[in-house]
């Protein structure tokens, strides 16, 4: 299965990864409108330290402890991809204490939400990575 | 701090409606314009910092920011223009001399764009490229003007070393050290993908390198940086720098500021040091002194390897390549006075050589006339800006060409013409680490090869037009260019007629 993959050495800490993600999950058709004003809540995070960053979204394990911890049987895996019922979902964090990565977070509803790799929204290809100045996160089978 | 006297050339314009407060531009321009104010939500700029490199303005995902040239205006004066008023401004300012890089921006005639090409009709047909062989393979290097047999009569085909190009096109010499190490691994990427050749440049050849070395020009400059046997070896061939067009008859200076760490290691110079190249080489006075070299360096590499000597057009290019054509030299690359630089005196850029349309004609001709034309290929560069220039240098003589502006605006480069700051904002001029990041090799040595390759099916195209189906035909065939709007001495000089004749 296709996965989006990291190579710190060229991330540049730009941050337009998380930018074009919350874009992409907002449903909307213009950038600006979709994110005026807007404390965005995108599922990559760029990590920074020391010169160093990285951008990390849902690894898609092949042996996924966030859909082992779930008390409502709200992640599944489907094709190989971990996807999320937020219908489902209780709000018990039970996944974010689970997940290694912290690729889970709390939407703006408070139930969570996860990178589901483009697949629910209309980007088509990963947004984060269609985004990426630097070729720093790859979307490609290993 | 006193009055300087200077307005921001630029203004940052932020469309506030679209702006989302990313700070993507804030974190991307290393002149540190642009800052978010938390008092006000909203990002603010310091446009006397911003030097329109135009890495925000690439970034920014709403498109909410334009640079544009402000219109603060001084007296209208013909003669005293504004920029001729803050040039005195800022060394009235300073006491320096004023520094600039890349090409100059002078409004100097540009010849390649006062030539036409031919195209046959009717009676010399055209040739698809797409559907007929078409070949743009060529070979750089002392030519046989006879066919020589061996003793049983069979053709003798050795020749001296040469050159082999798929595309007329070469990547010229940026030092690393004035260019960063992912620019250079770029260069050399796409050079060995292409099947042409990029140069060192005078600052050595990074360890790194080696492995490129079958697509590597060596280039050995007066300051002799990073020279040694391995070095030597290491390239396809090599390039005594006599001159660079954008700084003919000057040497060069890098400051100790930027040899740290591996480009010291690279330059065989203490770190800190700074990296001064002579204007002349000591050791050359004359053509005699200069074969001497051509003849060391072919003697250090077994005559293995064909030896460039790159000199810049100046008055004399004519009677100065005659000479370099009968030094031992496989090579003659000429720069003309549009060529890119790192840092050169603003004056010097400006107003020193000559167009290379011009040399190129004069000296192809000389060479000719001489009938030493076979001794040496000619490689021009100085501003080729696409395929339709070399197309036309090819027509006036030229055997291939040099490229290294476009090669950098492929990688990113803006022509913001502040490269001697060293804070490139595209990763290409400068040394500072979290900056070099911003050009990823791979990234980059595609764009190039995209270029190249695009251009290489542009020549093709022209050639068939003109019912050319080989460079060889092409190369010297100034039948096929047509002057306009020249005057006769300039006609002359190009040796090609005027349209409509
Ligand atoms: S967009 Fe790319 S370079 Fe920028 S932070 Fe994200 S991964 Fe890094
Ligand atoms: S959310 Fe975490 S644990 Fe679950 S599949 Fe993604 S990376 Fe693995
Ligand atoms: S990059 Fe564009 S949208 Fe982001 S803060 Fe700057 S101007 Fe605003
Ligand atoms: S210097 Fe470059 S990145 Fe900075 S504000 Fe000006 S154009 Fe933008």
């Amino acid at each position: 299965m296709k996965r989006v993959y990291v190579n710190e050495q060229w991330c540049l800490g730009c941050h337009l990864c998380e930018y074009f993600c919350a874009f992409a999950n907002s449903g909307q058709s213009d950038m600006a409108r979709a994110l005026k004003d807007a404390v965005i809540c995108p599922r990559i995070k760029v990590e920074e330290h020391d010169g160093i960053s990285f951008a990390v979204n849902c690894r898609h394990c092949t042996e996924p402890l966030c859909v082992k911890s779930c008390i409502a049987g709200a992640l599944s895996v489907k094709d190989g991809l971990i996807v999320i019922d937020q219908d489902k979902c209780v709000g018990c964090f039970s996944c974010i204490m689970s997940c290694p990565f912290g690729a889970l977070m709390p939407s703006d509803t408070g139930v969570m939400q996860k990178c589901e790799l483009c697949t629910s929204n209309s980007a088509g290809k990963p947004a984060c990575v269609q985004g990426c100045p630097n070729r720093a996160i790859v979307f490609e089978e290993r | 701090m006193a009055i300087n006297y200077l307005y921001p050339d630029y203004e940052v314009i932020r469309n506030q409606q679209r702006c989302i407060n990313c700070r993507v531009c804030e974190r991307q321009c290393a002149n540190e314009v642009h800052r978010y104010d938390e008092e006000l939500k909203m990002m603010v700029s310091d446009e006397s910092k911003c030097v329109n490199c135009h890495r925000c303005v690439a970034l920014c995902p709403t498109r909410a920011l334009k640079i544009v040239k402000t219109d603060n205006t001084f007296k209208e004066n013909a003669n005293w223009t504004g920029e001729a008023i803050t040039d005195v401004y800022r060394q009235a300012g300073t006491g320096g001399v004023l520094l600039a890089s890349m090409g100059t921006p002078k409004n100097y005639p540009v010849y390649w764009d006062r030539m036409l090409i031919n195209a046959s009709q009717v009676t010399n047909p055209s040739i698809d490229p797409l559907r007929e062989p078409m070949e743009t393979t060529t070979f750089l290097g002392q030519k046989s003007a006879k066919i020589r047999r061996n003793p049983d009569g069979s053709i003798n085909t050795k020749t001296t070393p040469q050159l082999k190009l798929s595309v007329p096109v070469m990547f010229s010499a940026m030092s690393y050290g004035s260019i960063s190490y992912n620019a250079h691994k770029s260069l050399a990427l796409a050079a060995q993908k292409l099947g042409i050749f990029y140069n060192t440049g005078e600052g050595g050849l990074h360890e790194d390198f080696y492995q490129y070395g079958p697509n590597t020009i060596v280039q050995v400059a007066s300051g002799r940086f990073g020279v040694h046997p391995g070095y030597l070896k290491a390239g396809a061939a090599i390039e005594i720098k006599m001159g660079q067009g954008a700084k003919p008859g000057i040497g060069g200076h890098l400051p100790g500021a930027k040899i740290v760490g591996d480009v010291s290691k690279t330059r065989m110079i203490p770190q800190g040091t700074d990296a001064i190249s002579p204007a002349p080489h000591h050791d050359i006075y004359s053509i005699e002194d200069l074969r001497q070299l051509v003849f060391m360096l072919k003697e250090a590499t077994n005559y293995e390897k064909p030896v460039i000597v790159k000199i810049a057009a100046v008055h004399n290019v004519s009677a100065i390549a005659s000479g370099v054509a009968r030094s031992g030299a496989d090579i003659i690359a000429i720069d003309g006075f549009r060529g890119g630089t790192g840092a050169a005196p603003a004056r010097t850029r400006d107003n020193v050589g000559i167009p290379i349309e011009l040399a190129l004609a004069c000296v192809d001709r000389r060479l000719r006339e001489e009938g030493i034309r076979n001794n040496v290929s000619i490689v021009i560069g100085g501003s080729i800006r696409n395929s339709a220039d070399i197309v036309k240098a090819i027509a006036l003589g030229a055997d291939a060409v040099y490229v290294a502006t476009s090669a950098l605006i492929a990688l990113g480069c803006h022509l913001c013409r502040t490269c001697h700051l060293g804070k490139c904002n595209w990763g290409i001029a400068t040394q500072r680490p979290d900056l070099v990041k911003r050009l990823n090799p791979e990234v980059g040595s595609e764009r190039l090869v995209n270029l190249i390759n695009a251009w290489n099916h542009e020549i093709k195209e022209m050639m068939g037009g003109m019912g050319i189906n080989s460079i060889e035909a092409l190369r010297g065939n100034r039948l096929m260019l047509r002057g306009i709007g020249l005057t006769e001495k300039e006609l002359q000089i190009l040796g090609i007629l005027h349209a409509g004749e």
